[in-house]
């Protein structure tokens, strides 16, 4: 006690020397908290933007549907079983067809993906209701993201034409109207996608009452079905790549993390490496005045962990502020980074759970105590007629 | 208590390695201290003087030979009880000051009474009371950068005399002192001798400490070559 309220002292009366330290301990603290909170805030968004507008509570492909094969979309759709009608009749699911077509903007021939949407859904957040406007007949409502429109160089009002082959094989052609241009968080479901009605891609395919996957309601994690044709796909199995390249950019933010801490600690042994040279007289005049050697290590390490506590105080003074306000308010993201491969939207929101602040605490508090107590090891070798001398 | 023997050294030596070779300090000091004694070492830079005192003040241990101090061997303590000795009974002057730069005046007096662990009204007293001593009441609250050469060796005094040790070690205490200054040190601690019977060692080789002096050990080449009585 005794040494705490002597350390307490050193460190209210140094001045500047503890004002350094505990700012770049409370920076460091801050930007720790904050680096963790945007990631953790992102990998959430990311999460949730997914299984709000693509993924929903889980999906039902055709059992020959392969995402990653697009000469296997000619043949994955087929008739909707009669008890997943029944869910899409509730409202617990919705239909999407997918095709495979060829579009040529600006006269250059671009693959791409025509789906079919039920504009009435209102199981993804997606705005197909717009696909209802449209009243010219002679052409196909559609509407496309961002990354799709700046892929192909198509703007809301434009004409393109495309070409598709019908269930039986047969090549037919038209004209898609581009009725608006859409922010998509999901690029799963944006490029070299056009999203149609769905009743207008069943008669242009010939197939009516068909589709390539359903797409289950966000609250709805099993619906059954008898059929053999249709196979559920659950969320866990549907954002498995997603979750598989968070973790990997968690790596990356594990290194920053370490950097920062790192940068903290260098901050603190420092300030302890250099008081223990600068301050080898007091150190000799603290023994003369009957102070044993070990006294004067817990003393100097103490000061070290005062430093830790007060840049947390000060830390969480102006952190938790300005960290509250982040989350509140969100930060907007450049278009550069919207158009990544993650679904980040606008704007993101960094979150900050209870876990974080205490671990980062934790971890930046037990590292100062540890970094403050190795350099003062050196002073058990210290004699203090030397140190008197300042030696 | 008066002419009671409080320290005694017997055949001190005191090597220091230098590279291969050793510097020997002291080469068999014999010396007895009694209670209340105003004495001095004196000698040239390098007779011993320093060293003699950090040993009689448990801060160095000899190489050979014993220094017993109220009682106790210097030898035999272990850093804990070196301490213990310090905190209790000793009283350090620096010929630097040493004061303690982020405390104030107050403060500085203060610390040998917390690590004495007296309470709060207790410290406040011996503190008043110590700088009452040496005249700084008005300077309770200084830093020790606000304070002159004359003033900071009076908190220093203050700071060894505040717990009334048995024993004030002074190295060259007046060594960064006017003249002026060195006669108000000296004749301030010479007065809490006789009032306090604290007896006082100098090392020193200043004209001016010497002329305040009851006996004058002398040393050279880590000897004594003479101990006059000058009462």
């Amino acid at each position: 006690m005794f040494l705490l309220k002597l350390a307490l002292r050193n460190i209210t009366h140094a001045g500047l020397r503890t004002w350094l330290n505990v700012i770049v301990l409370s920076l460091a603290f801050v930007s720790i908290v904050l680096t963790e909170g945007l990631y953790d805030g992102m990998s959430e968004q990311v999460r949730d933007a997914e299984i709000d507008s693509n993924v929903g509570g889980g999906q039902f492909w055709q059992k020959k549907y392969d995402p990653f094969d697009p000469f296997s979309f000619e043949i994955s759709h087929s008739e909707i079983p009669s008890d997943l009608n029944k869910e899409i009749e509730r409202g617990n699911a919705s239909p999407v067809l997918i095709v495979s077509a060829a579009i040529f903007p600006r006269h250059i021939i671009q693959s791409v993906r025509l789906k079919g949407i039920d504009p009435d859904q209102k199981i993804v957040n997606l705005p197909a209701s717009i696909l209802k406007e449209h009243s010219d007949t002679t052409s196909i409502p559609g509407f496309i993201g961002f990354r799709m429109a700046k892929s192909a160089g198509l703007h809301a009002g434009d004409y393109v034409s495309a070409r598709w082959r019908n269930i039986k094989g047969t090549f037919d052609a038209g004209d898609i109207k581009i009725i608006k241009v859409i922010d998509i968080n999901s690029p799963l479901i944006d490029k070299d996608q056009i999203w149609v009605p769905l009743e207008k891609l069943r008669k242009i395919m010939q197939a009516p009452g068909q589709a390539s996957i359903i797409i289950v309601h966000k609250g709805i994690t099993k619906i059954h079905t008898s059929s053999r044709d249709w196979v559920f796909k659950d969320r866990n199995f549907l954002l498995k790549d997603l979750n598989e390249n968070i973790n990997r950019k968690k790596v990356y933010s594990t290194f920053f993390y370490v950097i920062l801490i790192g940068m903290a600690l260098l901050a603190v042994f420092d300030t302890q490496v250099l008081s223990i040279f600068k301050r080898r007289k007091e150190m000799g005049t603290l023994m003369a005045l009957g102070m044993t050697k070990w006294n004067v290590i817990v003393l100097f390490a103490i000061e070290g962990c005062l430093a830790g506590i007060l840049a947390f105080i000060a830390g969480s003074l102006y952190g938790f502020p300005l960290l509250s306000y982040l989350a509140n308010k969100g930060i907007i993201l450049p278009r550069m980074i919207q158009q990544s491969q993650f679904a980040i939207g606008l704007t993101l929101y960094p979150k900050y759970g209870l876990r974080l602040y205490i671990v980062t605490s934790l971890i930046l508090f037990v590292s100062v105590i540890v970094v403050s107590f190795l350099p003062t090891r050196r002073i058990t070798k210290l004699k203090p007629t030397d140190a008197l001398r300042g030696k | 208590m008066i002419d009671s023997k409080i320290i005694e050294v017997n055949n001190l030596i005191k090597d220091y390695s230098m590279g291969k070779q050793f510097f020997r300090a002291l080469n068999g000091v014999n010396l007895s201290v009694n209670t209340g004694d105003f004495c001095g070492l004196v000698g040239p830079s390098g007779s011993g003087k320093t060293t003699l005192l950090n040993i009689i003040g448990a801060l160095d241990n000899p190489t050979g030979g014993d220094a017993i101090v109220m009682d106790k061997s210097v030898n035999s303590l272990n850093h804990k009880e070196a301490a213990k000795l310090r905190n209790e009974s000793i009283g350090f002057i620096f010929q630097t000051y040493n004061l303690l730069p982020v405390y104030t005046v107050f403060e500085n007096v203060e610390f040998p009474l917390l690590l004495l662990k007296k309470n709060k009204t207790e410290r406040e007293e011996s503190v008043m009371r110590a700088l009452e001593w040496v005249g700084l009441t008005d300077k309770a609250n200084s830093k020790p950068n606000q304070l002159s050469g004359g003033e900071s060796q009076r908190v220093a005094v203050a700071r060894a005399m505040v717990k009334i040790p048995r024993i004030v070690l002074a190295d060259e205490p007046t060594a960064n002192l006017d003249a002026a200054n060195s006669h108000n040190i000296l004749k301030t601690m010479q007065r809490l001798n006789l009032e306090l019977k604290t007896t006082f060692i100098f090392a020193t080789h200043d004209e001016k400490v010497i002329g305040y002096l009851r006996r004058k050990v002398m040393l050279n080449d880590g000897k004594v070559i003479d101990d006059i009585n000058l009462s």
